[in-house]
């Protein structure tokens, strides 16, 4: 019995890595950014959304790594597969633009969190960028894997930061499980905005290449499942810290909209050094955290799918699209940030409209997949699970929908 | 000359489509999809599948004439409706777009296009599959297909270097074993590589791949190439294949990686596997076993080749020729007592300058550096290190010799860290 326990438990830790790392890289730069800017500016009405947006999150990640263990195959594989070489280039030419957008927003990210320490953007975007490439290509991944398990666990300092700003935990509490619906624009777009950020193309990518890479198979599904849906509710406790972070410390001394996440570690200075400190320390984190990753998801899914050799095991010249893609991607993510005057709002604005368009696809692609006997045998979506699944989906595509349109009008606006 | 060899060259993304006529040239359809018959033919193109309105008809290869990028006009115009053949590897469903194995260059590749040649033959002309397109050159033509003429396609793709597989170095991965025998699938191409590729090979493969390729190769290669695959793997096809194969190919593999890969597996797997196997590997496997994964016992092998203190030379080469099947890694032997207990170690090298009647006494080492079967992992490699080792014998507790660590084992333990 204790055997079997134990043989259990050692499972769980060999399955450890894909859903924690994939869930946590979601709460990046951006994503600080939308929570931070929900709880300073509306404090602890936006809390109820985060029950809904983790069963959504739980839903579509489950699907990924239940593919990806079952077929042993990447999703962009998949794809590939079953609907051909057009269809293909067409979502990864998507991807490797909606992508671009993220890591430039990542740099964004390192560069504003380490102004704040008073180190200057053209020394730490240029050593940052270095240091992601280095990591990635000189890196074996298990070493690779620890040190984001690492740097996932460093997530606790907003835990910290919202607990030392003292917020109203009442109200915190009241909040979180009771809807506020309002007529109010700002207030829809910004309920959109956290649904969207909670949800890219990428993750469904990268998570299910990361199952296949760790070996997990059918037989240890159900322990990988634990791990995505305990990743998935780790991401929204963060999120809820970060928003009442901001709640307690701008929100409840005079709600505002901030300009980016630095602004808001700068709101929580009055309650002292520490809370500062660990937000953006925290952002920094996250912002490099989400840069390491994102270029290299982005180079595996696209390599794979369009059948270029890849693999950080690999020599240059081997794997030569490899290597090339994903310099261009952290070079000229990182560049962008260093030019004066660049527009560096308008950028993301964008790259959440290409994002809102792609997601659809990736999303009604997986459900497809998913349901192929060939591909899935006795693992394709219940009835009821499938109901589920199309739901999740259409309000998805709905709410990205308004996301994009939002940004289109922000875009005509900036 | 090159000109008109490139104009005998098809391309798949060029036959689908192609219009095909019949003798008075009216348009019968466009080519859907083509079928290889390897039983019949391992690169002739049997059937084409023309659609026309909703059904689907068979031009067999006979029945065709010619063949350009001008279409396809027959010569016998009596065609069949299309039923599915098991015999059948058809093009579109069975090859684009799916992995196949690429035994020359020793990796696991996508198919984008097709290469066929244009052959005559008894009057009409048939395509022979030359070669599977991969890289960037086949991506274009795949993307730019019925967008372009094909002619300028052609003179377009000209400035991308081609990247192709020669059909004979082409592996088909087929999961179902019924179908592999229909399709004439064999692995003679995957048995003849090197055992370390073919293990790369395999990691990169679905979980249902790797066990179709375990499940049918010889089980001398199975076992060489699984000791080199990654060890969760290496776990969970030995957990899929049924346990008589996977008994076999333990039985294949060196007593201590066999213990090494069973020490992975759940108990009851690997007591079904154990109890499979034939008896002398088996006692060997087990005791093995026992011992923790991370000390001297388990990093261990049993297969050394031990002498009386008292034996000479000439026995020692005799000794060695009755283990013919060690001497690709062996470089030490071991001295014993009578009663099993260590003595010395002779490297082999020493046995060449010395005539048959010296006792290898006279030719061990000065001083015998051994290890209990208990010793911790980490003194193991400080050990080889700081005695510049290629062999550690390893003793019990009554210091009995019980096995030998090897400097290849050293290099797993630290590649692993």
């Amino acid at each position: 019995m204790w055997k079997r326990f134990r043989y259990q438990i050692a499972i769980f830790f060999a399955v450890l890595g894909p859903g924690l790392i994939t869930a946590n890289v979601d709460n990046d730069a951006g994503g600080i950014f939308t929570y931070s800017q929900a709880g300073a500016k509306w404090g602890y009405l936006p809390l109820w959304t985060l029950i809904p947006i983790t069963l959504l999150l739980i839903v579509t990640q489950e699907m990924c790594s239940r593919m990806g263990a079952v077929t042993g195959k990447g999703l962009s594989d998949l794809i590939r597969e079953e609907f051909g070489l057009r269809t293909t280039f067409l979502v990864m030419t998507a991807l490797v633009l909606v992508n671009y957008g993220n890591i430039v927003s990542e740099f964004a990210g390192i560069a504003s969190s380490l102004e704040l320490f008073g180190i200057s953007r053209y020394i730490s975007v240029p050593v940052c960028a270095i240091a992601v490439w280095l990591l990635v290509v000189k890196g074996t991944y298990r070493s690779v894997e620890k040190i984001f398990l690492v740097s996932c666990s460093i997530y606790v300092t907003y835990i910290i930061s919202g607990i030392l700003v003292k917020p109203d935990w009442e109200q915190a509490v009241v909040y979180s499980v009771k809807p506020v619906l309002m007529l109010e624009p700002s207030y829809i777009s910004m309920l959109v905005a956290m649904v969207g950020t909670s949800i890219a193309p990428w993750m469904q990518f990268y998570l299910q290449a990361a199952v296949v890479e760790k070996g997990i198979t059918a037989k240890e599904y159900v322990q990988s499942r634990v791990e995505v849906i305990f990743g998935c509710i780790l991401t929204d406790v963060v999120a809820f810290f970060i928003i009442v972070a901001c709640a307690g410390a701008i929100w409840a001394h005079g709600p505002r909209d901030i300009k980016d996440a630095a602004d808001a570690a700068v709101g929580l200075k009055p309650f002292g050094q520490y809370a500062f400190f660990l937000f953006s320390a925290g952002l920094f984190n996250a912002s490099f955290f989400a840069a390491c990753i994102l270029p290299l998801s982005t180079v595996y899914t696209v390599c794979e799918g369009l059948g270029f050799e890849s693999g950080v095991d690999k020599r240059f010249s081997e794997a030569p699209v490899f290597y090339w893609l994903y310099t261009f991607l952290i070079a000229v993510g990182a560049a962008v940030i260093l030019i004066p005057g660049f527009d560096l709002v308008k950028m993301i604005l964008l790259s959440q409209v290409i994002n809102g368009v792609l997601l659809p696809f990736v999303l009604i692609f997986m459900i497809l997949l998913i349901n192929k006997k060939k591909l899935m045998h006795e693992w394709t979506n219940s009835r009821f699970y499938n109901f589920v699944a199309w739901t999740s989906v259409a309000l998805m595509i709905g709410l990205t929908m308004a996301l994009v349109a939002l940004s289109i009008q922000d875009m005509m606006r900036a | 000359m090159p000109e008109q060899r490139a104009e005998q060259r098809l391309f798949f993304t060029e036959l689908l489509g192609l219009k095909v006529f019949d003798l008075k040239g009216r348009t019968l359809g466009v080519v859907k999809d083509a079928a290889i018959v390897p039983l019949l033919d391992p690169v002739r193109v049997d059937r084409y599948l023309i659609g026309s309105g909703a059904a689907w008809l068979t031009v067999r290869h006979d029945q065709v004439r010619s063949i350009s990028l001008d279409g396809i006009h027959l010569r016998d115009e009596i065609l069949t409706p299309y039923h599915s053949d098991e015999y059948m590897l058809r093009v579109v469903r069975d090859l684009m777009d799916q992995q196949i194995i690429d035994a020359q260059g020793r990796k696991v590749v996508r198919v984008t296009d097709v290469t066929f040649e244009i052959h005559p033959e008894d009057g009409g002309e048939v395509l022979w599959v030359l070669d599977v397109d991969i890289g960037l050159r086949a991506i274009f033509r795949r993307l730019v297909q019925g967008v372009l003429p094909p002619r300028w396609i052609r003179r377009l793709q000209g400035g991308i270097p081609p990247h192709s597989i020669r059909w004979e170095f082409c592996n088909i991965l087929e999961p179902d074993p019924q179908r592999r025998l229909r399709l004439n699938i064999s692995n003679r191409l995957l048995e003849g590589m090197h055992p370390a590729d073919l293990a790369d090979i395999v990691e990169d493969l679905t979980p249902e791949h790797r066990e179709a390729i375990f499940e049918n190769i010889d089980s001398e290669v199975a076992a060489e190439a699984l000791s080199e695959v990654d060890p969760n793997i290496q776990a969970s096809i030995l957990e899929s294949l049924e346990t008589g194969k996977a008994a076999e190919i333990v039985e294949e593999m060196a007593p201590d990686e066999a213990a090494d890969v069973l020490a992975e597996l759940e108990q009851e797997t690997s007591d079904e596997i154990l109890e499979e196997m034939e008896h002398e590997p088996k006692q060997e496997v087990r005791e093995l076993l026992e011992f923790k994964e991370d000390s001297a016992g388990g990093m261990m092998n049993t297969e050394y080749v031990a002498l009386p203190e008292t034996a000479t030379v000439e026995d020692a080469i005799q000794a060695l020729k009755s283990n013919e099947e060690l001497m690709e890694t062996l470089n030490t032997l071991f001295l014993v007592d009578s009663s099993d207990h260590l003595t010395g170690a002779v490297p082999v090298a020493r046995l060449f300058l010395h005539d048959g009647a010296t006792p290898l006494r006279s030719l061990a080492v000065e001083t015998l550096i051994d290890a209990p079967v208990t010793e911790q992992q980490d003194r193991i490699t400080e050990l080889f290190d700081k005695y510049n080792l290629l062999a550690l014998p390893v003793v019990d507790e009554e210091r009995k010799l019980a096995g030998v660590i090897t400097a290849d084992d050293i290099i797993s333990v630290l590649r692993e860290k």
